[in-house]
Order: C-alpha cells, then structure tokens, then sequence
C-alpha cells in the first residue's frame, strides 16, 4: 500500500532523477564547448548545455523544496558521491565522435520531450511547471539533433557507417528508459505521472521513422543494461562526478 | 580589441597604380575627416581594406581560441550558478567571433579562408590567449582584466569609420562589460572567502595583471603603423593611452578588492592624475606573440584537432545537401 509518505518520497527522487539526468548529459556537453569545428554548431551545443545545466538547476531546487531540509541545487550536484546520482547511464557514456554525440542525444531526448509531455500534467505542481517549461527547449534540441542524425544516416557512407555503429554501440543503454522502479509507478498511480509503458511504445513508433528517414537500420532489442536508478554507474561516472565537484570538495564550506 | 599590436606587418598605404588616383584618395580622406561611416560596397583604398580585414579577423579569431581558455574550467566550475553563468559568456564570444567573421566578410574575403589561415598559423590571435587557466580565480581574472582591457580597446571601436566593424563593436560592447562585472564579482566572492580563496584570487592577478597590460600592445614609438590607422579613424587613441586609461581605471578596482598588482613601481601621481607603472616586459611579448607562450601550441593543436576531427561530418553534410537538392529538383 502506498503511504502519503511513500508518495512525498517518490516525488522527492523522481524530481532527483531529472536533475540528475539533465546535469549529467549538460556536463558530458559542455566538455566539448570550443571544440566544434563550425561556429553554428558551437553556438548550438552551447545553447543546449546552458538549457540542461538550467533544467537541472530547477529540478534540484524543486527537490530541495519537496525534501524540505535546506539542502540546494548546489547540494544535490556537488555534495551527492556517485552512487546517489540516479541518471540514466546513457547519459554519463563519453561524447566519443560526433556521431555517438548525436545517436545518444536523438535516443534520450525522443524519450524525454515524451516524459516531459506526460509531466506537464501532473499533480505535482512544481515538477509540471518545470516540465511546461522545459519541453519548449528539448523540442528543439530534438529537432537539431534528429536534422544532423539524418543528414548523416543518409550523408557518404562513412558517416553511414559511423552512426550505423553508434546507434548499435548505444541501443542496449535505451532500454533502462522504459524500466520503471516503484518510483515511476508511485508518480503514475498517485500524482498522474508518465506511463511508461505507453511512453516506450510511442518512442518505439517515432524513432523507427526519424531512423528510416536517416535510412538507418533500427537495431534489434536485445540485452539492455541499466543500474541507474538504483545508483550503479559506469566506470566513467566516477571521473564526471570528480570533474564536477573539483573545486568544491577541495575547499569545503567556501562559498563561491 | 585583441588587436593592438598584432598588426605589425606593414599595413603602408600601398597604391595600386593606376587603380588610386589622388583625387579618390583625397575625396575617401575627407569622407573619413567628416565622420561619415565608410561601408562596405564604398569606394575604398587597398591599403585600408586590408588594415580592416587583418584586423577584423584577428579580433574574431582572438574570440575563438579565447573560449578555450576559459572553457577549460566549465567542467569544474565550483557552482551551477558560475558554471551556467561561465558557459553563456563562452557562448557570447562564439557569438563574436561570428558577428565579426561576418563583418570581415563584407570586405571580400570568407570565413573559410581566414579560418584556414588561422589553422596554417599565418593569421594571428590576442596573445593574452597563450596563457593558461590553473584555478578557479582565473576565471575571475579574465573576465575583470581581459575583458576589461578588451571594452577599453572597443568602445572607440563602436566609432571606427568602417560601418559593419562599428556596428559589431556596439553589440560585443555591451556584453563585454556585462563579462567584466561578473569578473570581478567572482574575485569579491573570493577575497570575501576564505584564507586559500584569498591566495587564489592574488595568485590569478599576479599571472595576468602584466599580460593584460600587454593586451593593449606595444609602446607608442614602436608602433609605427598606428599613426595611419589613427587618420583613417580605425583606431581613435594610441596603445599607451589606452593602457593608461585601463590602469587608472583598475588600480582602484584591485584596492577595493583588497589585492596587490605585482608591480612594485605602480603609484599614483597627484600631479598628472595617473599611475606611474613599471616597465612592461616586452621580450615575453614579443616570444608570445612569435609562438612561444606556454599555450600557443596547445591552443592551436585543439583547432586543427577540431577541423580534423569534423572532416567526415563536413563531408557528409554537404553530400546530404547534394541529395536533397536533387530531390528537389526531381
Ligand atoms: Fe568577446
Ligand atoms: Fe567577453
């Protein structure tokens, strides 16, 4: 039986987990800031980061207000150790070339202007605010990526093949996505969350046509690997996360 | 700004025979002499073309590697806060870098090619760029020192006689200060902080309150090009005003913040109203300048990376292009 208590909590770690999503995904993008060869598409990646670093911003804010003990978006992003970070582990994979950069963004973004559709219409309020808001930004994160995803699907058959083993090397981190906890259900059942279930269906549909127009195979499901939500990490989170909290944990207590 | 002192290649008023007459020359010197705005379809010498067209990409190229410099502490920046505040001037200079490309390209030449000759090493950058980010308190430095020595080196700019590289100016103007005030206010944070802040903050001034000073390039008298640049109203006051200006300016800034520039000799005079300031050592300059600062390789490497790196996605978004323009047309 679910508890009101049981219901705050898990509006506390799901209003976590999309903080934690978006921070880690903005800090594996702003590692390549004065890296693009084209002017435009710095400015884009830029653009993208700042919307995620601000995204997570306003998640963690709502979670320090939902936990009620004063603890700040700064708390959560740089006082957290690795294993209570709960973001999708596609999120913390290395940028590797472009094209991964891209295949990953396509896969996680189609997935969470989805999320964020369904959360504007929950009963948490402060969670479907930021939802409102941030749909806006991913709409169009998704629209850039999804135009180079095609433009390099069906650019030189280099770039073909490129993507083509980018979206193999990802696929097996997809379906985490869909692999609710009893989190993800408490937000469905008492606070009218996303249901996943028709989330990954609807997914399913617009990828394999963003994929076709890129004429790119869509890969089979296979095995999937997550660990996520419940705090078990690639062996890069450890260095992203050390990254982050650098100047932090190296003089505790200072204000910046 | 990150200009001055770069054009030291001979930018003489070189007639092409034939082509300038006196007459043109004399009626171009006396648009200039009435402050008209000289745009890019006008009649205009050679020589004065090129002087804004090395100028003009210098400066842009200068906004473009100065992002690394600074994008070297987005991962790490101590909170979200800096960190989002950091990552959108990052983006602003990306946004400099092509208002002026653009600009440059009113001139007749493209992108294209002044990237290229950034990346083959023929054009040059700010040197300040040549000098590396260790802590936190660079970030601050920078953004108080180097766009503060950048705004003082622009705002004549805005009235540069050449209309496109004014108009830029106005725009980049008024983001540069806004870069200047969160400088500074990160070097507050940190003397308002505690004792190893404080260290830093002092430590930051010390590596870049001399190359700042460099920014505004080399002494009057060896700087012999300004003087035709100063008639064609390209540059509207010689590199040691500005300097001076920029120290008058900053002096105060550092005693408020409660820090020392590493210059034994700097004093105020009561009887000119300036500081008095020690000699600027000009042999690092010009080794910086020549490729030998500790990051000109580095910063150089990460562009030829870059355009390496982007090759096949180039190719094939122009081949995509291609199709689509056969489809179209199909
Ligand atoms: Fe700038
Ligand atoms: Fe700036």
């Amino acid at each position: 039986m679910t508890t009101h208590s049981d219901v705050e909590q898990a509006r506390l770690t799901y209003a976590l987990r999309l903080g934690d999503n978006a921070l880690v995904l903005g800090q594996r993008l702003i590692e390549l800031v004065a890296h693009h060869p084209e002017l435009e598409e710095e400015l884009a990646n830029a653009n993208i980061s700042l919307d995620f670093i601000g995204q997570a911003r306003l998640f963690y804010s709502c979670a320090g207000e939902l936990e009620g003990r004063g603890r700040t978006e700064d708390d959560f992003a740089f006082l957290r150790d690795d294993g209570e970070f709960q973001n999708l582990l596609l999120l913390e994979l290395p940028n590797g070339h472009f094209g991964d950069t891209i295949v990953r963004q396509v896969l996680f973004d189609s997935f969470y202007v989805l999320q964020l559709e369904a959360l504007v219409s929950c009963t948490d309020a402060g969670i479907a605010e930021i939802a409102a808001r941030a749909i806006k930004e991913v709409r169009y994160h998704l629209r850039h990526v999804s135009q180079w995803l095609i433009r390099l699907g069906d650019g030189t058959d280099e770039s073909h093949a490129r993507v083509s083993q980018s979206l193999l090397d990802l696929w097996r981190y997809t379906g985490e996505m869909f692999s609710g906890d009893l989190v993800d259900d408490c937000l469905r059942d008492a606070c009218n969350g996303p249901d996943l279930a028709r989330i990954q269906e609807q997914w399913h549909d617009n990828v394999s046509a963003l994929l076709k127009e890129a004429t790119l195979d869509m890969p089979e499901d296979g095995w999937m690997i997550s660990g996520g939500r419940q705090g078990v990490h690639t062996e890069h989170m450890g260095f992203l996360i050390a990254q982050l909290q650098h100047e932090q944990r190296a003089c505790p207590g200072a204000s910046w | 700004m990150y200009t001055q002192g770069l054009d030291q290649a001979g930018s003489k008023p070189r007639r092409r025979d034939g082509l300038e007459t006196d007459a043109q020359l004399a009626a171009f010197q006396a648009r200039i002499d009435a402050d008209e705005k000289i745009e890019a379809k006008d009649w205009m010498p050679e020589a004065y073309r090129r002087t804004l067209v090395r100028q003009i990409s210098q400066h842009a190229h200068s906004e473009i590697i100065g992002m690394q410099p600074e994008g070297n502490w987005l991962t790490r920046a101590p909170t979200l806060r800096r960190k989002a505040i950091l990552l959108a001037k990052v983006q602003d200079e990306a946004g400099h870098g092509l208002y002026l490309y653009s600009a440059a390209e009113t001139l007749g030449v493209s992108r294209d090619q002044m990237v290229r000759d950034l990346l083959d090493g023929k054009a040059k950058y700010s040197s300040i760029f040549n000098y590396p980010t260790l802590t936190w308190a660079d970030i601050g430095a920078i953004g108080w020192l180097v766009d503060g020595a950048a705004i003082m080196n622009q705002i004549p700019l805005c009235r540069c006689s050449f209309g496109p590289y004014a108009r830029a100016m106005v725009r980049v103007c008024k983001e540069e200060s806004f870069h200047q005030r969160q400088g500074y206010e990160i070097m507050l944070t940190l003397v308002r902080g505690n004792a190893k802040q404080k260290a830093m903050a002092q430590d930051a001034i010390n590596r870049w309150w001399w190359p700042s000073l460099m920014m505004f390039g080399p002494n009057d008298e060896d700087s012999p090009h300004s003087a035709q640049s100063m008639k064609w109203k390209i540059k509207r006051f010689s590199n040691d005003a500005l300097r001076q200006k920029f120290i008058d300016a900053t002096v105060p800034q550092a005693e408020f913040l409660g820090l020392k520039m590493p210059d034994d000799k700097l004093e105020f005079d009561e009887q000119t109203g300036h500081y008095r300031f020690g000699e600027i050592n000009w042999q690092e300059f010009y080794d910086v300048l020549a490729g030998n600062g500790p990051c000109n390789r580095q910063r150089m490497a990460t562009r030829q990376q870059a355009q390496a790196d982007g090759a096949w996605v180039r190719e094939a978004a122009s081949v995509y292009a291609e199709k689509q323009a056969a489809r179209n047309a199909a």
